[in-house]
């Protein structure tokens, strides 16, 4: 702790014992992604004009069009990866920022395996947003059928790109500084955990 | 520096220099959700701003109508979007509510109309295939009205005529519908000019009140004196003048139409106002005939024949001009005569028999005329015109020797002309008459007789082929005899006659004999003549 706030002898930077300001960063993006995810779910994804005139779909139309034609599965796999996962993303984001702030020392171990898992997944939404860029760079035949981008994909993808900068700007190890402050809520689950942190 | 670091660090290492962190810098963070939160309400307020009215309409039925999907559109151009579509309570239709765009507003007046648009197979033309990949939507004629309206009831056709569609109404008034129908054309010479927009029954249940619209600028064609009539279909009538069939255009033929035209002399030439009442004729020469200028007169003819094939309409011809038709036709007891008569009422119209106002003005006057022109033997007679389909038509001819009527009433309410039978009638009558007559033949007994006769001549045959046997046995061997000796005569003759036979020398020579006595008597009688006095005094000397 002797060191914080100090520059870097070698390079000159400052030197910090978590990442400065990062649950700051990590409520403001956390924040955007919360506003963006309305537009992101509300305005169309993807406006496909053909000679069958012109369709806007939002990400649920999608949703329930694959469902109602019987793509079950890939109905299913669009849900996940596209409106459940980020909304679950920003949740545990959520909770883990409020147990920080709360210094709560409940469950701290699951909440940084939450942590990796949110990591892990969070990139797999953007496979929404591939799609459509595909699509759209793809399907070009003139008056005959055109693919664009709705308003609704560059808010998808801004929620999952702040919701990205969020997760990095949150530090896991702030979630462990509850125990020192309040040791006598100690809880170890295991005797072994000190050492992968 | 601490000190306690001091060591970690290899000699001569400068020393660092400490700048103190940008205390706005973290700070800076908080714009992002500061521009997230304009640039969705940002979106929000453009949503809500572009939103324009919501409007419901009613169909009877929701058939290709998707909620979020089907637009509303006006010349082309989105205008709106189906929100939503749910039965009404009665579950008597729908109700399908609208989301119009913002500069849509001005369609949600009272009188704009809403129709739905399918691909449509009407007689009056085939209609939204596009809409056979597109899928429907709705089709709008906007409104003029002021008064703004958010409930409208959905058209269940697109309407024919649209607001902004200029020319002028009339009405007609028909006998009967025939092959019309809402859309069907109308026709200006040929050329298609109008619709027919409505018809309706009249409350008396007599008359249909048909509404045409008559597109710019052929409205003004239509003048005071204009003939309008139907031009339906197929026209085929048949009657005392023979088959006619006529088509107005293969359109016609299978929609149905009204044709309109002025006559030729017309000389209207001023149009006629907008919602002006008009006639609708069964067919174009009903349509052109002249107004009668002097009213029918009625008469009734009494004919003894049947009158099968003479309907009422059948035309009343004098030497080839049609001066009336057939009203009606009746059939009477004559309860003095124990006998029936048909009697058929005619209007006669005097115009067209060159009469003129002053003859028929009087009674007294119009009396005399028909009474010296019967004196002079006019009659009236049914005649075919028609052999094939033995159609009737009544002539008024002159028939110097056809008797004088006696009964004839000509100051009754229905003046009586005097009938006679017709040409085709009388040959008919004598035909019978023949039938009759050989009615009368007794054919049975003759035939009875020609059966004895018969059966006599066969007895009679069998005594020949008796007679016949007995001669071939008896007579036939002397016949034969008698011939032999016949030939044996000839073959006598024949040598008697030969070249070579005496009887031919003979003759021969008495014939010289007598030619040359001949040529003696000739010489004498030479002689005699150059010397008559030969004969007393001789033959004189030579000299």
């Amino acid at each position: 702790m002797t060191l914080e706030g100090e520059p870097c002898p070698r390079c000159g930077a400052v030197l910090h014992h978590r990442k400065p300001a990062g649950v700051t960063r990590a409520w403001a993006f956390l924040l955007a992604a919360y506003l963006l995810y309305i537009p992101a779910n509300l305005l169309p994804i993807m406006v496909t004009q053909s000679i069958f005139g012109t369709q806007r779909d939002t990400i649920i139309s999608g949703v329930v069009y694959l469902w109602l034609s019987g793509s079950h599965m890939l109905a299913l796999v669009v849900l996940i990866a596209s409106v459940i996962v980020p909304l679950v993303k920003m949740m545990i984001l959520t909770l883990l920022l409020l147990s920080v702030r709360r210094k709560s020392t409940w469950r701290i171990r699951e909440q940084t395996r939450l942590y990796a898992l949110v990591e892990i997944i969070g990139r797999w939404s953007m496979l929404d947003i591939f799609v459509v860029a595909l699509l759209a760079s793809l399907v070009r035949v003139g008056t005959l059928a055109t693919i664009a981008p709705g308003g609704g994909a560059v808010a998808f993808a801004s929620v999952v790109v702040l919701t990205m900068l969020s997760s990095l700007s949150f530090d896991p190890r702030l979630l462990w500084d509850a125990l020192e402050t309040s040791p006598s809520s100690i809880q170890y689950p295991h005797t072994d955990y000190a050492g992968t942190h | 520096m601490p000190e306690h670091i001091d060591h970690l660090l290899p000699a001569g290492l400068p020393q660092p220099e400490r700048k103190p962190p940008a205390r706005w810098l973290p700070s800076l963070v908080w714009l992002i959700p500061i521009v997230a939160a304009v640039v969705g309400l940002s979106l929000l307020v453009s949503a809500l701003v572009s939103r324009g009215p919501e409007i419901a309409i009613t169909f009877r039925t929701a058939e290709g109508l998707t909620p979020g999907k089907t637009p509303v559109r006006y010349k082309d151009l989105d205008i709106g979007v189906v929100k939503s579509a749910r039965l009404a309570a009665d579950r008597s239709h729908v109700i399908v509510t609208i989301a119009l765009t913002r500069d849509a507003k001005s369609f949600a007046v009272a009188d704009t109309r809403f129709w739905v648009v399918r691909p449509r197979f009407a007689i009056s033309g085939v209609s939204g295939l596009e809409t056979l990949l597109s899928g429907a939507y709705i089709g709008v004629d906007a409104g003029k009205s002021t008064e703004t309206s958010h409930r409208f009831t959905g058209l269940e056709a697109p309407p024919v005529i649209t607001t902004d569609s200029s020319g002028r109404q009339f009405v007609l008034r028909a006998q009967d519908l025939g092959s019309l129908d809402i859309g069907s054309p109308l026709f200006y010479r040929r050329v298609q000019v109008g619709h027919i927009v409505a018809y309706q029954l009249e409350p008396n249940g007599r008359d249909i009140r048909l509404r045409v619209f008559i597109n710019k600028p052929y409205d003004r064609l239509v003048t005071a004196d204009t003939r309008f009539w139907h031009a339906s279909g197929v026209d085929l009538k048949l009657d005392a003048n023979g088959l006619k069939l006529s088509t107005q255009s293969l359109v016609t033929v299978m929609l149905g139409g009204v044709a309109f035209q002025a006559p030729e002399h017309s000389n209207a030439r001023t149009a006629a106002a907008e919602n002006t009442e008009f006639l609708l004729a069964a067919d174009q020469s009903e349509a052109m005939k002249e107004p009668e200028e002097l009213a029918p007169a009625l008469a009734v003819l009494n004919f003894d024949q049947s009158v099968r094939g003479l309907s009422p309409g059948a035309p009343v011809d004098f030497r080839g001009v049609t001066v009336g038709q057939v009203r009606s036709i009746g059939i009477e007891y004559q309860s003095d005569k124990k006998a029936f008569r048909m009697p058929v009422v005619v209007e006669l119209y005097p115009s067209r028999m060159g009469l003129h106002e002053k003859d028929v003005a009087d009674d007294m006057r119009k009396r005399a005329i028909v009474q010296s022109l019967v004196q002079r033997g006019m009659r009236a007679q049914l005649r075919t015109g028609n052999l094939l389909t033995g159609q009737l038509f009544v002539a008024l001819d002159f028939f110097p020797k056809a008797s004088l009527p006696t009964d004839l009433d000509l100051n009754a309410s229905l003046p009586e002309l005097p009938t006679t039978p017709g040409a085709f009638d009388e040959l008919q009558a004598k035909l019978g008459d023949i039938v009759t007559k050989m009615g009368k033949v007794p054919f049975d007994q003759i035939g009875q007789d020609a059966r004895t006769a018969m059966v006599s001549m066969n007895k009679m045959l069998v005594n020949v082929d008796k007679l016949v046997t007995q001669v071939n046995g008896d007579v036939a061997p002397q016949v034969l005899a008698a011939l032999q000796d016949a030939r044996r005569t000839l073959a006598t003759a024949n040598e008697a006659l030969g070249p070579d036979a005496s009887l031919q020398q003979d003759t021969r020579r008495m014939m010289q004999e007598l030619t040359r006595t001949a040529a003696s008597l000739r010489m004498l009688s030479d002689y005699l003549e150059q010397h008559p006095e030969a004969l007393l005094s001789g033959k004189r000397e030579e000299k």
